[in-house]
């Protein structure tokens, strides 16, 4: 796996470019200052505990919020502030909790995906040139070929529902690469799947950045970040942690500490647990002498 | 508990020979009666009291029996008959003696309330009521077309409801195509005689038998799986069905001799084609649009002010084709000007501001009478005196005569009207099946995905809502000349006339969202309902929702189910799915029949 992954080269241009970014709430800062490059060709992981503000700073980058400062550039384009332009211009997503168009079918969410890379409007539809019938077969086979490539072309008629679980997830990836993006955001792609499930999706990943596709994604399985990524970033409570390959991330203690919290340094409450283990010790002698 | 023995055995135990000898002599039996008199008076419509050939009621129970008959002898497995049930074999013969006995049974009640007892019948209608209750019976004994495993004993409904459930055909053999094509031509014209005969039921009782007969008649057809042959075959031949269907709709004007009839069938394909392009707006983009009716009422009042009638603000003639092209730009002006800033709602919320806007256009058309506001629409008067029609000397407003038949003046704006519905037709499957049309299926289904994708929600949906519009706008300015006068009360969100907000949105729901045929069906019924049975005007929206919720219950999908729908709702054919559909339908009918 490793042999795959050091394929970076060093000189690769910048796909995206997010300096400053900060999202408030009212009172609340959700994402705070943070900067982040993906360059081409990467894969780049993005951890950090619940809550600390990655799927937030993923709805930044994809438009979905406007940042209150800071700013994203996409391949040295500031992006719009608004969800399809920011597909349009080439950044592709999938969401956290599975989001297909559940009552269409599966050749049907990746002709969607088309969207942006197609230009048939409503007069184009209704007078059915020959223009229109080129744009449609060619969408169609695109969307095809996207499906043969994560394995779902058997199920092309199926509806995104019944699919199974992990079946979803691809659908909702290759929904996204069709619209031919240069970066692919994956919000936990893994998220409740077994350990088989989650090396196939690693292997796909793989595949896409093979394409030339850069990726950047959130997920909680370490595992699976650390032999997928080339970088890491680590988000805490909204901050930018640490950056770094994926060794120095998993080496580095905040992070350690982020998730699991930090033993306490000179036991600055050994006192009063002494106090609470004797009062215990104390009280249980008494119960036991009003029992007997 | 082994259940499957259970599923299998009829609901009624008879021994299934005896059970498909009873039902075919009960059904020869009812057959027979309807050539006796049925009554002694002619004082009850249709005149039941000949013997020797069927009239009115009896022509139904007639077409009941015959069905329930050939059903049954296609069981007995007979040469010639067999390709009548590719799918169930058995609940097709209930569910057609289930309607067999509804027209005879209610022929039956309504003379004895009608006349004033039981003595009112004839001999005949006693034969023919004990031949439907026989045929109903041993339909009963008959053993089920599925099995069905369940892990609770049934009750009795279940049981029943079980009986009905028939397994999708196999696949057809191969006919030549020009046998397909003779089918298909076949199909529209049967189509086209049991719409007819519906529009021209002259009394009530007549309608209320034909929708009895028809509704279990064409339920069994479903269920014997005729349907998905013609539909597989009309899918084969798509463009030759499209043309099929037009060609039998064009042909209605040539059955009428009087006028009385046209009239129904050109306000029912003007409320079939608005309700269409409602389905553009609700059933593909999922926009819930409560003033629809409102565009409608923009093109009608642009085309009566621009008609030259004397009543009108502004002294102008338009010819028709202006007129149009003036009607939808106006609708489409209007459906673009609300939209805009209506559509950045989602949900509920659109529903109630497009409801606001559609009583807005009425009260504001209600007081532009030159008292409360400029002058332009004569206020709750409206705009009377609409002159019909000319193109190039032939006028809307006589009769024809047409490859020697006699047409009234409403064939002229039947045909007109069968063009603007074609128009709409085509504008809903082409832009339906397009890029544009997935984004408005995108839309409905997630509205936050769509936009990930790519989707630019806001300029999607503002061109569905302003589609939408101009299409009303069109089928208003026919309106307008058909009924030559415009009135505000005529678009109301709720009233007792069909085009009316909430009746297009019943026809949509009612007849399948997202289909072409559906909100046809749909509109068709809901005109012809209170046009036939004037005498339920007081309980007409009552009974509209019980329907509504019976349906909603029952069928979700509306009569016509999409393909989308169909797997939506009944997906059980698929890999991975529970049989949710099917232990819910069991827990319902238990609640039900407790």
């Amino acid at each position: 796996m490793n042999t795959m992954t050091t394929t970076t080269p060093e000189t690769a241009t910048t796909v995206l470019d997010a300096s400053g970014v900060t999202m408030r709430f009212g009172g609340l800062t959700a994402v705070r200052n943070v900067d982040l490059t993906v360059k081409a060709g990467e894969i780049v992981g993005l951890i950090g505990p619940n809550g600390a503000g990655k799927t937030t700073f993923f709805n930044c980058l994809t438009g979905l919020y406007v940042p209150t400062e800071g700013k994203v550039r996409y391949k040295g384009t500031v992006l719009p502030p608004k969800p399809h332009l920011v597909t349009q211009a080439g950044i592709a997503r999938t969401f956290q909790n599975i989001r297909l168009f559940a009552n269409m079918t599966v050749l049907e969410n990746v002709l969607v995906g088309r969207h942006t890379r197609t230009k048939e409007g409503l007069w184009s539809a209704l007078l059915r040139g020959p223009g229109f019938k080129k744009a449609e077969a060619a969408s169609h086979e695109r969307a095809m070929e996207l499906l043969e490539f994560i394995g779902l072309q058997d199920k092309a008629d199926h509806l995104a529902r019944n699919l199974p679980y992990g079946d979803q997830r691809k659908l909702e990836i290759a929904r996204a690469l069709a619209s031919d993006p240069g970066l692919l955001l994956l919000d936990e792609p893994t998220a409740g799947m077994n350990p088989q499930e989650t090396r196939v999706t690693e292997e796909l990943i793989f595949a896409i950045r093979d394409m030339g596709i850069a990726v950047l994604v959130i997920e909680h399985d370490m595992r699976f970040i650390f032999n997928l990524c080339d970088r890491v970033a680590c988000l805490v409570q909204g901050e930018k942690l640490v950056e770094g390959s994926p060794g120095e991330v998993q080496a580095d203690e905040r992070v350690v500490a982020a998730y699991l919290g930090t033993p306490f340094e000179g036991d600055p409450g050994a006192d009063e647990v002494a106090e609470v283990e004797a009062a215990e010790a104390h009280s249980t002698t008494r119960t036991e002498g009003e029992t007997q | 508990m082994t259940t499957k023995t259970h599923q299998t055995t009829p609901v009624l135990p008879i021994p299934a020979p005896a059970a498909r000898a009873a039902t075919a002599a009960g059904a020869a039996l009812t057959l027979g009666s309807t050539f006796l008199a049925w009554t002694w008076t002619a004082k009850f419509p249709g005149d039941l009291t000949v013997t020797g050939y069927p009239g009115g009621l009896q022509v139904l129970t007639l077409v009941g029996a015959a069905l329930t008959l050939l059903f049954t002898l296609s069981g007995y497995g007979i040469k010639g008959l067999r390709w009548l049930t590719p799918g169930g074999t058995n609940s097709p013969v209930r569910l057609a003696a289930l309607g067999l006995l509804g027209t005879m049974g209610f022929t039956v009640g309504a003379i004895s309330v009608e006349l004033g007892g039981v003595v009112n019948l004839e001999p005949g209608a006693w034969i023919g009521l004990v031949g439907a209750i026989i045929t109903v019976v041993a339909s009963l004994g008959l053993p089920h077309d599925q099995d069905i495993t369940d892990t609770a004993t049934p009750s009795p409904l279940e049981k029943f409801l079980n009986s009905l459930r028939a397994p999708a055909p196999g696949r057809p053999k191969e006919l030549p195509s020009w046998a397909e094509i003779l089918i298909i031509v076949a199909a529209f014209g049967i189509g086209l005689f049991v719409v007819t005969y519906g529009i021209d039921t002259a009394y009530p009782e007549l309608f209320v038998g034909y929708l009895i007969i028809t509704g279990f008649a064409v339920t069994a057809l479903f269920k014997a799986g005729l349907m998905a042959r013609l539909s597989a075959i009309t899918t084969k031949y798509r463009s030759i069905a499209v043309a099929a269907a037009f060609a039998a709709a064009a042909v209605f004007p040539f059955t009428q001799s009087t006028d009385q009839y046209t009239l129904i069938a050109v306000n029912i394909l003007i409320f079939a084609t608005v309700a269409l392009g409602l389905n553009i707006v609700v059933g593909l983009a999922g926009l819930l649009d409560l003033g629809y009716v409102a565009f409608l009422g923009v093109g009608a009042y642009t085309a009566a002010l621009v008609s030259g009638t004397s009543a009108s603000a502004f002294g102008v003639q338009f010819p028709f084709w202006a007129s149009v092209l003036l009607g939808a730009a106006v609708s489409l002006i209007f459906g673009v000007v609300i939209g805009a800033p209506t559509l950045r709602l989602r949900g509920d919320y659109l529903a109630i501001v497009t409801l606001g806007f559609g009583e807005i256009f009425r009260i504001a058309v209600g007081n532009l009478d030159g008292v409360s506001g400029p002058r332009v629409t004569n206020g709750p008067n409206g705009v009377p005196n609409i002159p019909d029609l000319n193109f190039f000397g032939y006028d809307f407003g006589e009769s024809h005569t047409i490859l020697g038949f006699e047409l009234g003046a409403y064939a002229n704006y039947y045909m007109l009207m069968l063009l603007a519905m074609i128009l709409v037709v085509l504008v809903f499957s082409r832009a339906g099946s397009s890029r544009i049309g997935r984004a408005w299926v995108a839309i409905r289904e997630d509205e936050t995905a769509a936009t990930a994708m790519g989707i630019n929600g806001f300029r999607v949906k503002l061109i569905a809502f302003a589609l939408g519009a101009t299409l009303a706008g069109i089928a208003g300015t026919v309106q307008a000349h058909v009924q030559s006068t415009v009135v505000p009360e005529m678009y109301v969100f709720a009233g007792p006339v069909p085009p009316n907000s909430a009746f297009l949105l019943a026809a949509v729901i009612l007849g399948g969202m997202g289909t072409i045929s559906g909100p046809l069906i749909g509109a068709a019924l809901l005109y012809m309902i209170p046009a036939k049975l004037q005498f339920l005007s007081d309980y007409q929206l009552l009974g509209f929702g019980l329907a509504l919720i019976l349906l909603m219950r029952f069928r979700p999908e509306g009569l016509i189910a999409n393909r989308r729908a169909k797997l939506e709702y009944h997906e059980t054919g698929q890999l991975d799915v529970p049989d949710e559909t099917l232990a819910g339908t069991t827990s319902g009918t238990t609640k039900a029949g407790a």
